[in-house]
């Protein structure tokens, strides 16, 4: 059994500064498959990464990558997987071309081999014809998949993403997907970490989700989903105190509420028999409700199922705020 | 699940290298990713190539006519200028190192096992061939305004030897530096004190013209040897114990910074 894993993890712990930011992390991905790290700002996603990736130490626990120790046979890992952080690892002033060349004859391949190379992954990435250009003229879409193609210059077998899409547009986050996607079925193993629930389920096989320094979930996309309520009811109530009467019905049933605009959001699996069930039940007279939607879960949602509070994201609407503060249980 | 008992997975990649080796490969890539990195940064190349240049004009023409030395000061004044310049140039290998490791590129670096000696070796590599390259246009324009060195082919072979050790060493204290320096910006103020080292020496003006509390600094400190020894190289004077001391300080210098910066490397990386 123990070699069909790709990455395995017991106990992680990591502090720094006293700050405790891993809390005893436990993982486990299959060989070939796709496992996404999920979890809000500061959760530990990339001090999980750094662990694996032989860059940091663990304070305590265990942990093995292609079947080597990642502190004893750190050589040994390194040999075997790559790391694309969240910060490009490129040198502008090098073209594509030598970018990628140099990591090949970094990854011990001879000149023409690292030659060779650049020019299959820079046809395979689409960058044939930036290639020759000094990155500093690149697109940020463009150098991610340069970054991307220069971590599988040395062919690994196992490959860490960290954040690979934050800050992309649409377009570059969909490049990004493809190539992840086309990566999946050769064999090699992915580690990626994400705050976007639609990445990890599109990418993953398996997901695990990061809170605090623990791992509070772990299964397919779609376990996951159901355990957290793959969808969300959000109703609008027809003035303040039918407002107050459903909020007072559901109570920590509510995954969302929102006086301002007199709705709340309750979890439901989308079908309609359970959406027709929850509208008898808050509105047995079918005056309170004036309408409803519903939306797939949010990763705002699974957190709020998972861990009772919202994720981190940026704080741009007053209601949001207010909405964090409210106490919600699952 | 309370064993780690996965096995190794199916072939590595590439075989292990030794370590030294793999060390000496790395060191080779990264001199070449630095000379061409330092080619195409056209503000510090140009700044590092005129700089030396318009320093040498401006002592020759602007103050070398009210410094008397005994000598036409074109003669007097280049192997200070020489030696201020590849100090300055070498002092910006602090701004590459730390540019290199508060980006991600070191986390790729290390992820693919480069051995960290391979980096800052590559980087004072460079310094080494980006400052002969600028001595050699120093000394063009200084043979253009009139400086006539004595100098036999041995001596030059000397000077040239005094000269790549004292790059060496500033190279690889900057790569120190370098590692300390949390931004390229802070980075950047070390060649302002490499820069300001050689006034105080016998680079521009004569130890004895000095007040007396400088003289003692002056006459001791490290530049001061070495520019007395590459000038006695060039214009045939006496040498003394100019390059023992030459050579003690800069091997000092140069042992000192590498074990520093291996200290600084794993601490800065683990």
């Amino acid at each position: 059994m123990g070699s069909e894993l790709a990455v395995e993890a017991i106990g992680l712990e990591k502090a720094y500064d006293r700050v405790r930011v891993l809390d005893g992390v436990d993982l486990e991905v299959a060989r070939g498959s796709v496992l996404a790290l999920l979890g809000p700002n500061g959760a530990g996603k990339t001090t999980t990464v750094r662990i694996l990736a032989t860059l940091g130490r663990p304070d305590a626990g265990q942990a093995r990558v292609a079947g080597f120790d990642v502190v004893t046979e750190r050589r040994q890992v390194r040999r075997r997987i790559s790391l694309t952080g969240q910060y490009a690892a490129l040198d502008e002033l090098q073209t594509g071309e030598e970018n990628l060349r140099m990591m090949g004859r970094l990854s011990g391949l001879s000149g023409a081999q690292a030659r060779r190379r650049a020019g299959e992954l820079l046809e395979q990435f689409d960058l044939a014809e930036a290639g020759r250009r000094t990155v500093a003229t690149w697109s940020g879409g463009m150098r991610r998949r340069l970054d991307l193609a220069a971590s599988l210059v040395g062919q690994p077998s196992v490959i860490f993403l960290d954040e690979p899409t934050t800050g992309l547009d649409l377009r570059s986050r969909q490049a990004v997907w493809q190539v992840v996607t086309g990566l999946t079925g050769s064999g090699v193993t992915i580690f990626l970490t994400t705050q976007y629930l639609e990445e990890a389920d599109r990418l993953a096989d398996r997901v695990a989700v990061l809170d605090g320094g623990r791992v509070v979930a772990d299964g397919t996309s779609e376990a996951l989903k159901r355990q957290v309520a793959g969808q969300r009811l959000d109703l609008v109530l027809a003035d303040p105190p039918a407002f107050e009467d459903a909020a007072h019905l559901l109570g920590g049933r509510a995954v969302q509420r929102d006086p301002k605009r007199l709705t709340i959001g309750v979890a439901t699996d989308g079908s309609a028999a359970h959406v027709r069930a929850l509208l008898d039940e808050v509105d047995p007279t079918r005056g309170a409700v004036e309408r409803f939607a519903v939306h797939s879960a949010t990763l705002d949602d699974v957190f709020l199922a998972l861990t009772g509070r919202p994720a981190d994201r940026p704080e741009t609407d007053e209601n949001e705020n207010e909405n964090e503060k409210e106490p919600a249980g699952v | 699940m309370s064993e780690l008992t996965a096995s190794p997975t199916a072939a590595p990649r590439l075989s292990l290298r030794p370590r030294p080796l793999a060390a000496l490969a790395g060191a080779v890539t990264m001199s070449g990713r630095s000379l061409r990195m330092a080619r195409r940064n056209v503000d510090v190349l140009l700044t590092s190539l005129l700089l030396p240049v318009l320093i040498m004009l401006l002592f020759v023409y602007l103050f070398g006519g009210a410094i008397e030395t005994g000598t036409r000061y074109v003669t007097y004044v280049v192997p200070g200028v020489v030696l201020l310049s590849a100090g300055f140039g070498a002092a910006t290998t602090a701004v590459s190192v730390t540019t290199d490791m508060t980006g991600g590129i070191i986390d790729r670096f290390r992820s693919l096992d480069v051995v960290g000696a391979s980096v800052l070796a590559g980087h004072v590599a460079a310094s080494v061939v980006r400052n002969l390259a600028s001595t050699v246009l120093v000394f063009g324009v200084a043979f253009l305004i009139g400086f006539r060195p004595s100098a036999g082919p041995l001596d030059w072979l000397a000077a040239a030897g005094i000269l790549v050790l004292f790059i060496l060493a500033i190279s690889w204290l900057s790569a120190a530096f370098g590692l300390l320096a949390r931004s390229p910006e802070a980075a950047g103020g070390f060649s302002f004190l490499v820069m300001f080292l050689p006034y105080p020496s016998s680079a521009f003006v004569p130890i004895d013209t000095m007040p007396s509390w400088l003289q003692g600094f002056a006459a001791n400190q490290p530049v001061t040897p070495v520019i007395e020894t590459l000038r006695g190289l060039l214009l045939g004077l006496p040498l003394g114990s100019s390059p023992w001391k030459a050579v003690a300080w800069c091997l000092s210098i140069l042992v000192a910074s590498v074990a520093v910066s291996g200290v600084l490397f794993r601490r800065r990386t683990t």
